[in-house]
């Protein structure tokens, strides 16, 4: 029998009972992390804006949710709110957040720093700013861990530097002294990580981690979370705007749209069938490499609605270019037609159906608040008479 | 590998805008210096749009700025409709750059905040004592409206009260007001949302064939380069790797480097999960210190001795297409010299 260090074995009682009694090692079934009709509003002077509104879903052990929406969708906010990084008095946070059968929400801070660094940790989207100017690589490094796991200065350091290395930073007893101006972005961007897996989290929280980086740059960042991620078998939160970042590094998908999830599905399920409009029109705004170029992108016309009177019926409606009086005036329920694959919408894209529209309207029109699409859609697949799907 | 030359180069007359040998280089402390862009050449004809792609660092913007003269080059040929903008100071170059206009990459930061939008509009205008307030207004609102923002609910207010988008639809707007032949496109896309960034690239397409213009893009990735260009330039640290149209660079790329920034691009195709594609590695080599010999070697997987001995040229390895590389993907590799010759001129092309 072989007991690792994490006493697998029953006989081993925790040693560290005073760590351990947050989380029972032992119910490795279940998911990870529970997420039940979680809202996050702030309470401001013009009124309460809902930047997450009723968002639900699991996630697993060692799993990926890629989390995709523009500026202003939620997305952010949905995961600094179940971490419970936005506990203040102006800010509603409601609903339940099970993180391995323990209720996050409600809890109070003391108890969920405890959790923070050790079990859930954060990397930011910018490594300029997420990285303390005046302190040295090495302290920002090393003090999780002598606050956390109780290390001792030597341990630390140890640990620290050979953290710096898993993640590819060269020379890293060089860089342990060194400050963050004389890192470049992308290698800020591997210390942002190298302390968020310092103390061996289970739940990564990715907030647009590569945003700010370049595209070759991104893909090295890409690469190694998700190399770390499976050394470590941790379940990860992928949160960008990006479709194509997610793609092929999320396990699932969810779409937010306005602070709601609009559609959630497996990567591969929702990129063989999208259903609602929203995903669609992000999926094309995308320049593909593969069209020639001077192609017309579609863009999506207007912009995200106000979260603090948002829009009556789907939120959606304004800007979608399907939408019927009944997408203004009813809001449509998440629902599920096939397992696993929701979506929010009363006229789903239908795959079956491929009609191209013949007429090509004059796309003139930019204004913020038209929100039309930019370019009528060509060659896409269109609802004749909308036929709603389900009941 | 990245290189000089001028092979790439078009008929001088064709060309609005012609830069030869481009040298900017900074001083640093203790006497280095930075070698930000070093011997780049390219020529942009009228109505043409350049795409110019590298990672950060790679010179890009350097070049743009140096283009416009702000701050004009250590060395080289800046010609512009016929003028050496180079060569130009004071009034006479002043008088040059309403038709020279730039766009910047944070929209936000590049509005003063504290002025309302119809002033920062008509500025140009009442700096060059254009017409009377009455026309000034009129090309305002005209301007406005074919950015796609509507002139009555935006004259009055402050760039705050826009979205990021928006925002940058105003420094189409500033830039458009003077009626310039040329403008510079500084990375405008690169902060914006992917929903916005398609926005802003068909405003540009639409503006460009609305007022035949002429743009210089500059960006980092290769994607939206290749939707918006008719030309591509590829640059790495301070020179041209590859120059070709965009279906050539992406169909049958020539440049090692250009093959790794094509393989960064994230595809949203899930069916690629467990493609491992092998990404470049590494960063940029410091522009203090540049690497000898192929700018690029350091980092490349064909570099051989001869790269770090012979500086790579541009040379045409297929129609239209210019490689500065000793061993490129498409063509044929270069004769090295089977006893080292440090100076040893490269093969004509």
């Amino acid at each position: 029998m072989s007991t690792t260090t994490n006493g697998s074995g029953a006989d081993t009682s925790t040693e560290q009972g005073a760590l351990l009694d947050l989380i029972d090692d032992q119910k490795t079934a279940g998911p990870l992390l529970e997420v039940k009709d979680l809202k996050t509003y702030f309470d401001l002077e013009a009124g309460a804006v809902r930047a997450v509104d009723g968002v639900s879903f699991n996630l697993d052990r060692g799993k990926t949710l890629g989390v995709v929406g523009e500026s202003g969708s939620g997305k952010t906010v949905l995961s600094r709110s179940i971490m419970g990084l936005v506990i203040a008095a102006n800010v509603l946070r409601q609903g339940s957040v099970l993180y391995d059968g323990q209720e996050l929400v409600g809890q109070n801070p003391k108890r969920l720093r405890r959790l923070w660094g050790r079990e859930m940790a954060m990397v930011f989207q910018d490594p300029m700013t997420s990285l303390n100017p005046v302190v040295k690589i090495g302290r920002q490094l090393t003090e999780g861990l002598t606050k956390n796991l109780d290390m001792s200065k030597r341990e630390a350091k140890e640990l620290a530097i050979a953290g710096l290395r898993s993640v590819g930073i060269p020379s890293p007893e060089r860089r342990f002294d060194e400050y963050p101006h004389q890192l470049s972005g992308g290698m800020r961007q591997r210390v942002g990580i190298a302390i968020a897996l310092a103390c061996g989290p289970k739940l990564l929280f990715a907030d647009e981690p590569t945003t700010a980086l370049d595209v070759t740059v991104q893909a090295q960042i890409l690469d190694l979370l998700q190399q770390q991620q499976r050394e470590r078998f941790m379940a990860m939160i992928l949160v960008t705007h990006d479709l194509g970042v997610v793609a092929n590094r999320a396990d699932e998908i969810a779409v937010m749209y306005a602070g709601q999830v609009v559609e959630k599905a497996p990567a591969a399920d929702l990129f063989a069938a999208v259903r609602m409009p929203y995903t669609e029109a992000l999926l094309n705004s995308i320049p593909r490499l593969t069209d020639p170029s001077h192609t017309r992108l579609r863009a999506i016309g207007g912009r995200p609605p106000d979260l603090i009177h948002p829009p009556k019926g789907c939120r959606f409606s304004p800007r979608c270019p399907y939408a019927q009086d009944k997408c203004r005036e009813e809001m449509p329920p998440l629902i599920e037609e096939t397992p696993g694959h929701q979506f929010r919408c009363w006229f789903p894209v239908d795959v079956s159906v491929t009609v191209p529209t013949p007429a090509e309207r004059p796309a003139v029109d930019h204004d913020a608040g038209s929100g039309r699409l930019d370019e009528p859609a060509l060659k896409q697949t269109i609802l004749e008479p909308p036929a709603r799907k389900d009941d | 590998m990245a290189g000089s030359g001028t092979a790439h180069l078009r008929a001088p007359d064709a060309a609005l805008l012609r830069v030869e040998n481009l040298v900017v280089e900074y001083p640093s402390s203790r006497g280095a210096r930075v070698h930000a862009v070093t011997d780049v050449s390219f020529d942009v004809l009228p109505g043409e749009t350049l795409g110019l792609v590298g990672e950060s660092g790679c010179g890009k913007s350097t070049t743009g700025k140096a283009v416009i003269q702000m701050p004009p080059p250590t060395a080289g040929k800046v010609l512009f409709d016929g003028i050496d903008l180079a060569a130009t100071r004071g009034e006479e170059l002043r008088k040059v750059r309403p038709r020279l206009q730039m766009i910047f990459q944070d929209p936000i930061s590049s509005l003063n905040p504290r002025r309302r939008v119809r002033d920062i509009v008509a500025e140009p205008l009442v700096i060059w004592d254009e017409g009377s307030t009455d026309d000034r207004r009129k090309r305002v609102v005209e301007v406005l409206e074919s950015v796609g923002l509507d002139p009555d609910a935006s004259l009055n207010k402050r760039p705050h009260e826009f979205s990021g988008g928006q925002c940058q639809r105003i420094c189409v707007a500033r830039a458009l007001v003077m009626d310039p032949k040329l403008i510079i496109c500084d990375e405008p896309v690169s902060a914006l949302d992917v929903s916005v960034q398609a926005q802003i690239i068909n405003l540009l397409e639409d503006m460009k064939a609305r007022y035949g213009l002429t743009l210089v893009f500059i960006a980092h990735d290769l994607a939206v380069v290749k939707n918006i260009s008719d030309r591509i330039a590829v640059m790495y640290l301070g020179k041209l790797c590859e120059v070709g149209s965009p279906d050539a660079i992406y169909s049958s790329p020539a440049h090692h480097y250009t093959t790794a920034l094509l393989d960064a691009i994230p595809e949203p195709d899930p069916t690629q999960r467990g493609r491992e594609v092998p990404h470049l590695e590494g960063e940029l080599p410091s522009p203090l210190d540049p690497p000898s010999g192929c700018r690029f070697r350091t980092r490349c997987p064909r570099a051989e001795e001869y790269c770090a001995q012979a500086e790579p040229e541009l040379r045409e390895v297929a129609p239209g297409q210019f490689v500065a590389c000793h061993f490129p993907l498409v063509g044929t590799p270069v004769d090295v010299p089977a006893t080292r010759a440090d100076s040893a001129p490269i093969p004509a092309v």
